[in-house]
């Protein structure tokens, strides 16, 4: 596959992942706000800002509606729901004869949507519909990527776009709420506590599958247990980075000529450690490093897999032609 | 009210009108004067090929026609069929124009234009082969030197070169126009990277799904078979040694008219679609970067311009084509085709010489014959044309794609005192021709008919022989009397049926 064609699609699933990402968060945010805890609106915006990452030009300005506008339609700054759907999609475009049409409309049909007159109407009338349209959009795609491509190459890297942004955006979250999370264990019975711990777990869209393996039973440590350690849960860290490693395996077993050595043991250092790691090793060690090691590593990755399949110097692939 | 409602409640009412108030319906507003009807006689009467046609429309209540019009619109949206409109942010791509009606061609008149295009196509190749080699044609004083060497597509760095195969051109699509009498004659040759391939694929897809007795009943040739005869072709022109070539479609990419037809053809074929960013060269070979490390091409099909292929040798600015890809062309590691340097011979001052050019390396007359072409180089047709601007048409040589034109009887005044200053500057730049009254073909307008002027684009192509698929890209200028066909000026198409 060409290393253009690759990056494209790598590209385009990342956005769609931060999009999605992005529209969650918000979501949440607003309907703790909804409730008079004792963290006011700059608290929580400032914290939602880090999470994503302190988008350049996005400072909290006191006014909650602008600037929930400014995270969903202002396509001039970086972040923005509206630039990663503009992003995906010119990345799509660049790839036209490589992926379905069921795929392309999906995503011009989010993107015309975005675009619309319409949007900016329903946003006033009712957020959550609105939010809650955009992620179902982002579904469909995903879903209909699944199952009217060929999973080869190209698909593999779709996967690996979507997870390995998954998982950092996961670990960057966790990295900035597991010291209020922690704080709070002793306010045991408190409901804004509860409603607390319940809007984390919805940012990974995970409140119910956490009752199902914990019961409705919330704490602190078994949140970050199941967001960083489940096996199964597919916005778990653990699960994101298995996928990961899995999909840089299938890309690795197309091609084979330059074998991606420290790719892999990067990938699968990462996940061994977050299989083999118990919650109680990490609680009593630093939570916040460990977080922020997980971050660079998938940095990391990242920067390898540039350098293996899409940035490599002409003369180490010129060495292989032999 | 949905159509598939209307359609029953008319039915049986549409049935109870006779046959000929139908048609004559159909016709109201049908203008016959003296240009050629594609479907119609002088006096008014059907031609024998079309018969089938009209007959089927009148069996048609309106509300179904709509139905199918509505059904193949939708078929075009979703697949896509779009081009790319320059200057405006959003909202780029748009459907191409088409029309509902199948133009058609009998077996005879097809067998004479293609004989026609064979016999010209390989001339000119034989033309090419000659400038970039010993020139004989320009020592025996058949075309004037000066007109080849000022011509701007000529190509200094191609002299001497072998190309493989000695095939220049190996796609081209010459627009062809039908005169007042019925003959077809060659308006002009696109040999550098003549584009519209796919619409004429993807009209047949949708004409067969919404006529598909009709079609079926009138015998038609097919054309599907293109994007296969275009590899082979491409396959035939692979450098020596090279079994299993590696072949790519160079594309300008997204930003280009012509993107979706680029993606299209490289589905079709299932060849890679590369952009200049995605080639390097070593030691004069090309490769291509893949996830797998540095892959060798061997045929490039080639939709860049010349003067944006290779910055190392044409345009230094240019980020579209590839470092050192013409030392390797040179080299003979790749083929590259079109080949460069080919627009000389679609130089529209080049092209009234192309009679000549016939006779002189294959001693025959043409079979499709040239429209009249006055040189502006010439003081007496100068003198001619500047006294006549409102009765002719001018046009830049070096341009295509209907920019660059002046339509005598429909500009104004300060048009053509304009052109008149732009030719008297630079005479070699312009030529002017008579305006053609060429033919009419009936458009479906709402539930009646109206004749527009169209053309033909055949698409010709050449590897070990010539190549002709069965049809072409007819033109439509959609709007009323309106001569220009262009799709960037306006223009549709409509599917082009080649009957046994």
């Amino acid at each position: 596959m060409l290393s253009r064609v690759a990056d494209s699609l790598y590209w385009m699933s990342r956005y769609l992942e931060r999009a999605e990402n992005t529209v969650r968060q918000l979501d949440v945010t607003m309907s703790l706000l909804l409730d008079s805890s004792e963290t006011t609106a700059e608290t929580r915006w400032q914290r939602l800002l880090t999470s994503l990452g302190n988008p350049v030009g996005v400072e909290w300005n006191g006014d909650m509606d602008s600037m929930t506008k400014m995270l969903i339609f202002d396509g001039t700054n970086s972040a923005s729901v509206t630039t990663c759907l503009n992003a995906a999609r010119e990345n799509a475009r660049q790839v036209r004869e490589e992926i379905s049409t069921e795929q392309w409309q999906r995503l011009n049909r989010l993107y015309h949507q975005i675009h619309s007159p319409h949007a900016q109407a329903q946003f006033g009338s009712n957020l959550n519909d609105f939010l809650a349209s955009i992620v179902d959009g982002i579904h469909l795609f995903k879903g209909v990527s699944d199952t009217t491509m060929i999973h080869g190459e190209g698909w593999q890297f779709i996967r690996l776009g979507r997870y390995l942004e998954r998982a950092y955006a996961t670990a960057t979250l966790l990295e900035v709420y597991q010291e209020s999370l922690l704080d709070m264990q002793d306010q045991t019975g408190s409901g804004y506590r509860y409603l607390e711990l319940v809007g984390l777990l919805r940012c990974c869209t995970s409140f119910e599958a956490y009752c199902q393996v914990y019961t409705a039973d919330l704490s602190a440590d078994r949140i970050l247990e199941f967001l960083l350690l489940n096996r199964d849960f597919p916005h778990a860290l653990r699960y994101s980075i298995d996928g990961v490693r899995q999909s840089i395996e299938a890309i690795q077993l197309n091609g084979g000529r330059r074998p991606p050595d420290e790719l892999m043991a990067t990938a699968g250092r990462l996940h061994a450690m977050l299989r083999y790691t118990t919650i109680t090793e990490i609680l009593d060690g630093n939570p916040g490093a460990f977080l922020h090691s997980i971050r660079q590593q998938c940095q990391q990755i990242h920067e390898l897999l540039y350098r293996y399949y899409v940035q490599y110097s002409i003369q180490s692939a010129l060495a292989v032609q032999g | 009210m949905s159509p598939s409602q209307s359609a029953e409640n008319g039915t049986e009412s549409d049935e109870r009108d006779s046959k000929a108030a139908k048609i004559e319906s159909l016709f109201r507003d049908y203008l016959i004067d003296g240009a050629y009807d594609e479907m119609r006689t002088p006096d008014g009467g059907i031609r024998p090929h079309y018969q089938a046609l009209i007959e089927t429309l009148a069996s048609l209540p309106h509300e179904e026609l709509m139905r199918r019009k509505q059904s193949a619109d939708l078929s075009f949206l979703t697949q896509g069929i779009t081009f790319t409109v320059y200057g405006r942010d959003e909202g780029t791509e748009r459907i191409f124009p088409y029309d509902l009606l199948p133009r058609l061609i009998s077996g005879d008149e097809w067998e004479r234009i293609e004989r026609g295009l064979t016999q010209r196509i390989t001339a000119l190749n034989h033309f090419l082969r000659d400038i970039y080699g010993e020139a004989k044609i320009l020592a025996d004083k058949v075309v004037p030197r000066d007109i080849v060497y000022s011509c701007k597509h000529y190509r200094r760095q191609m002299c001497g070169l072998q190309v493989p195969r000695n095939v220049y051109i190996a796609v081209v699509g010459s627009d062809l126009l039908r005169l007042r009498t019925g003959e077809f004659v060659v308006l002009e040759d696109n040999l550098r990277v003549p584009s519209g391939v796919s619409y004429m694929l993807t009209n047949r897809r949708v004409m067969k799904r919404t006529f598909p007795q009709l079609f079926h009943s009138y015998g038609v040739r097919p054309i599907e078979h293109y994007p296969q005869l275009l590899l082979n072709t491409l396959r035939s022109l692979a450098p020596e040694g090279r079994p299993e070539p590696n072949i790519v479609l160079l594309t300008p990419g997204v930003y280009n008219s012509a993107y979706f037809e680029h993606t299209y053809l490289a589905r079709q074929m299932g060849i890679d679609l590369v952009e200049g960013r995605d080639l390097v060269t070593h030691d004069n070979i090309v490769y291509m970067r893949t996830t797998d490390g540095l892959k060798r091409v061997d045929v490039i099909y080639r939709r860049v311009d010349d003067d944006f292929s290779d910055p190392l040798v044409f345009r230094a600015d240019s980020g579209l084509g590839c470092a050192g890809l013409f030392n390797a062309y040179r080299a003979g590691n790749v083929t590259v085709t079109n080949a460069f340097g080919t627009g000389l011979a679609d130089d529209k001052a080049m092209y009234a010489y192309v009679p000549d050019i016939i006779k002189y390396y294959l001693d025959e007359d043409p079979i499709l014959n040239n429209v009249k072409t006055y040189l502006l180089t010439e003081p007496a047709s100068r003198q001619h044309v500047l006294q006549n601007l409102d009765k002719l048409v001018v046009k830049a040589v070096g341009e295509s794609g209907g920019y660059g034109m002046l339509i005598g009887p429909q500009s104004t005044v300060a048009q053509r005192e304009e052109f008149a200053r732009a030719i008297e500057a630079n005479p070699r730049n312009y030529i002017a021709q008579p305006t053609l009254d060429f033919s009419r073909a009936p458009c479906l307008f709402g539930s009646h008919l109206e004749p527009r002027h169209v053309d033909l684009r055949p698409y010709v192509l050449f590897g070990d022989k010539v190549n002709i698929v069965p049809g072409g890209l007819t033109r439509v200028a959609l709007e009323k009397g309106s001569l220009v066909v262009n799709s960037s000026q306006g223009g549709g198409s409509k599917d082009t049926w080649i009957l046994e």
